[in-house]
């Protein structure tokens, strides 16, 4: 009894002092769970989950993105234009220029990286600030996107490949009859292994350091919690078509910057400038060029979440690109990212992500008007970061 | 002199955490005449001035405030002012986009039902502009006025508030020689017109040409009140006063000194600030050898963090007019900080909240921050190594924390401290300045810090001590340099060395 009173206490402390990270965990399951009710059931279904997946894509690598830019205290307003830019060029190429499918993705990844190039040089050499830089940027790109699709308007994408990106799933083990997706099912039974190994791995650590660390019990219990989602969730793709392509493409970029972030030099790099720029480049840091790369990688996945938008839709449209700024980063600042720099994961900007697009598909799946969508949008997002504000202070 | 005081201080105490700032302070002010405060850096001059103008408001300190003959409790400088005290600041407090007489209104508008009196607001101020003989089109935007007249618009906005104690905080510091005659003589005309001046200042000349009174502050208490016609107020007799203590034991001996050849030398470094075309450093030369502690002292504003920063690879950009730098035998040109940790120096910052550290991360990352190459393994931080290194520092120069996952923003002033030097231990290097290292600290983690450089000169480092404590400069170098208004003013082996020798350059007058 008294053992489990001590679990208790410190379940509570644990709440208390990760207040803010665990808000956007409960934040997530209590929006689902509302929406699972009011749909009578229709949000986790097999199609609805793919659905949500390859809707919340695009959003989830520009999150990644403007997590970088944001730990460094700046912002990036122009990533919409530039996503929706970069799918109108690929789409032209591809459909109207009969550019190899390979080839246009990698020229508008190459343009997508002058353009952060460009931006990221007015930010640090010329020190005009980013909310300035990226506004005009804003205006330019969306002006450019227009043009580009001034002469065939929308263009509709047949190219096959470019489809699967936000269409696709992976494919199964040839003559499987059982009626679920083997290859999901491999793959998630894999990522909940690694996930265990590398938490007891990393915990083990911190023991042998002397750092403090959870109580076995609650250990456990958040490691259960977390096999839990993810196999549920890789049951309810299996059953139906199995794990979208969308959500390989999002999980090799969200590993190789949470590797980048927390592991590299670069990373180190970025969390210093964040909390202390002046500190940073007393110590040997490259403030310009670190910060020069954060928006270059910005735009590059700007230009990924741009190809992965045009396949959902498989095609592209002079609005593609309005507001997914808003949406990447609300995604950022729910996920925890400090208003004030210096702190963020971008494995929390994809939980961020989540709550912003569930709350998309949920009020989609009720056809509620987008007016509404965007109210209720911003008053989670404001109450977020004003949580996020408040805990910070302590 | 009449006995007539406008201000009297009684007693005042002012505690900060861990430090008595003002400590039974007694400060009497007579009406109508010039009254100069002064001491060294930290004896609590600014301080009571501060206690005095409300910033540290009624019931944060103890004593009594007598202002015209009643005890005043200001809360804010707003209640000062209204009392008529007014003080113009060193880093002055004006908007430079702003023209001079929308400044010199500033708070105070002059108006005409609910919209200000444009045309009344200009033959005020020019009217106050007279007062402070400063000629200038009141419609100029005050960042097209250079410092002195910036300074001269700041004491007319003093005028016409009614103020009738007026307080200089080193109004001269960023003057040049005209400026400051030029203000010198403002200020007698002032009192000539029935207004007091307190006037705050390191400057020795200038407080001997202009006081009627002086008084001397040492470590937070007042050590003597000098009349100018009965008393002696040579330079001498005030240097004496401010620096009369007795040093005490306070600085472990190094038993052995080892000093070898000269690691490094600055030659002829001339600097200016790009922004306001100050000359910051004139014709600086020094060196430090192998294995040799160099106290480099003055006062502030005498250009030795400046100093330091041009040579760590310029951060902020001064412009550098002249000069040599040579690294172990090599002349070195560091464009920046990135270039000059390579090469072997380090810089402990003044300002470790400010530039020094990063307080929102533990403290492991900050000890390895400047050095991450050495812990890189195939593409990442090996943390492992990582760990064991910040642990080793942690042990060897005594960290206090629980663990190194720990925030440094959680750590005290000393330990904050410590972990800076550990970051800069960590980069190996040859030359390790120390910029005001024992800044806010308290007794204990200072010795600890003193007994780290004596170790680490022991070890053939070579340490140059940016220091405005003199009894830390004198107990702790092998030899010194004293700078003032950007130069060096002297140059002394530590037998030699005293403190009067060493203040009379520093003030260099």
């Amino acid at each position: 009894m008294g053992k489990n009173k001590g679990t208790f206490k410190e379940l509570i402390t644990l709440i208390k002092t990760n207040a803010t990270s665990y808000m956007m965990y409960f934040a997530l399951i209590a929006i689902m769970l509302v929406f699972q009710i009011w749909t009578n059931g229709r949000f986790f279904t097999a199609q609805n989950i793919t659905n949500l997946f390859n809707q919340a894509a695009y959003v989830a690598v520009l999150a990644i993105g403007m997590t970088l830019i944001l730990i460094l205290k700046h912002i990036d307003l122009s990533c919409g234009y530039v996503a929706g830019l970069s799918g109108a060029i690929a789409a032209i190429l591809m459909e109207k220029m009969g550019v190899n499918v390979w080839l246009s993705m990698l020229i508008v990844l190459l343009i997508a990286l002058a353009i952060g190039f460009y931006q990221g040089t007015l930010v640090t050499k010329m020190g005009i600030p980013a909310f300035i830089t990226t506004l005009a940027g804003m205006f330019i790109f969306r002006g450019l996107l227009s043009r580009s699709l001034a002469k065939h308007g929308t263009i509709i994408v047949t190219d096959p490949v470019f489809k699967a990106m936000c269409q696709g799933f992976i494919p199964d083990i040839p003559g499987n009859k059982t009626g679920v997706h083997i290859v999901t099912m491999v793959i998630a039974v894999l990522a909940v292994a690694l996930v265990i190994f590398f938490q007891i791995r990393n915990r083990k650590n911190k023991m042998k350091y002397d750092f403090p660390v959870s109580s076995t019990p609650i250990f456990v219990a958040g490691l259960v919690a977390v096999s839990i989602v993810i196999l549920f969730a890789a049951w309810m793709l299996a059953i139906d078509n199995g794990l979208p392509i969308s959500v390989c493409i999002v999980g090799v970029i969200l590993a190789a910057y949470a590797f980048m972030l927390s592991k590299t030099k670069l990373g180190r790099h970025i969390y210093g400038i964040g909390g202390n720029d002046q500190a940073a480049e007393l110590s040997g840091v490259d403030v310009k060029k670190v910060t020069l790369f954060a928006f270059c990688s910005m735009s590059v996945l700007a230009a990924v979440a741009g190809f992965l938008y045009t396949s959902r839709l498989s095609s592209a449209t002079p609005t593609a690109g309005l507001a997914f700024e808003m949406d990447a980063i609300a995604s950022s600042y729910i996920g925890g990212t400090a208003v004030s720099g210096g702190v963020g994961k971008v494995t929390n900007a994809i939980i961020g992500t989540f709550v912003i697009m569930s709350l998309t598909n949920g009020m989609n799946l009720l056809t509620i008007d987008i007016s509404y969508q965007y109210i209720v949008k911003g008053i989670i997002f404001i109450i977020a970061v004003a949580f996020d504000v408040k805990s910070r202070k302590k | 002199m009449s006995d007539d005081y406008i201000l009297e201080m009684r007693n005042i105490t002012k505690v900060f955490p861990g430090v008595k700032a003002l400590d039974n302070v007694n400060f009497k002010v007579r009406r109508g005449e010039i009254h100069c405060l002064v001491g060294e850096n930290g004896a609590g001059k600014s301080t009571l001035m501060k206690v005095l103008s409300g910033v540290w408001k009624y019931g944060t300190y103890t004593g009594d405030i007598v202002y015209n003959g009643e005890v005043q409790h200001f809360k804010s400088i707003a209640d000062s002012e209204a009392k008529g005290i007014a003080i113009i600041y060193q880093e002055l407090a004006l908007f430079p986009e702003l023209s001079v007489y929308e400044n010199i209104f500033l708070g105070h508008e002059i108006m005409n039902g609910i919209a200000i009196d444009w045309n009344e607001t200009t033959v005020q101020a020019q009217k106050y502009l007279e007062k402070v003989r400063l000629k200038v089109n009141p419609a100029l935007p005050v960042k097209k006025l250079n410092t002195g007249k910036q300074q001269l618009v700041e004491i007319a906005k003093a005028l016409s508030k009614n103020c009738n104690l007026l307080i200089f905080d080193e109004p001269t510091s960023s003057l040049n020689e005209d400026d400051s005659e030029n203000l010198l003589n403002i200020m007698r005309e002032l009192k000539e017109q029935g207004i007091t001046c307190i006037m705050i200042s390191h400057k020795l000349r200038e407080v001997t040409a202009i006081a009627d009174t002086i008084t001397v502050l040492r470590d937070g208490s007042t050590i003597c009140s000098l009349d100018a016609k009965t008393d002696d107020i040579s330079e001498a007799n005030i240097i004496k006063n401010m620096v009369g203590r007795t040093i005490d034991d306070v600085y472990p001996k190094r038993l052995t000194k080892n000093i070898g050849d000269i690691m490094f030398e600055v030659k002829n470094l001339s600097a200016e600030d790009r922004s306001t075309g100050r000359q910051i450093l004139k014709d600086v030369s020094f060196n430090v050898r192998k294995g040799e502690i160099v106290g480099l002292q003055g006062l502030m504003g005498a250009g030795r963090t400046e100093c330091a920063l041009a040579v760590f690879g310029n951060p902020y950009k001064y412009k550098i007019t002249s000069g040599e730098v040579w690294l172990d035998g090599e002349k070195v040109h560091f464009k920046t900080p990135k270039q000059a940790i390579k090469k072997g120096l380090a810089y402990v910052s003044e300002d470790r909240k400010g530039n020094g550290l990063v307080l929102i991360q533990d403290v492991r990352y900050n000890t390895t921050l400047s050095n991450l190459e050495e812990l890189i393994k195939a593409l990442s931080i090996d943390e492992n190594k990582e760990i064991g290194i910040a642990n080793k520092y942690k042990e060897e120069i005594n960290i206090k924390t629980p663990t190194v996952a720990q925030k440094v923003g959680n750590l005290s002033g000393g330990n904050q401290q410590k972990v800076q030097i550990a970051k800069w231990l960590f980069s190996h290097p040859k030359v390790l300045i120390l910029d005001e290292p024992t800044r806010g600290i308290d007794v204990g983690a200072k010795y600890e810090i003193y007994s780290i450089m004596n170790e680490l000169v022991k070890q053939g480092m070579s340490i140059i001590m940016i220091s405005s404590e003199l009894p830390e400069i004198l107990g702790m170098s092998d030899r010194l340099y004293v700078m003032s208004e950007g130069k060096i003013t002297g140059e002394l082996a530590i037998e030699e060395a005293t403190e009067e020798k060493v203040m009379k350059m520093a003030i260099n007058s």
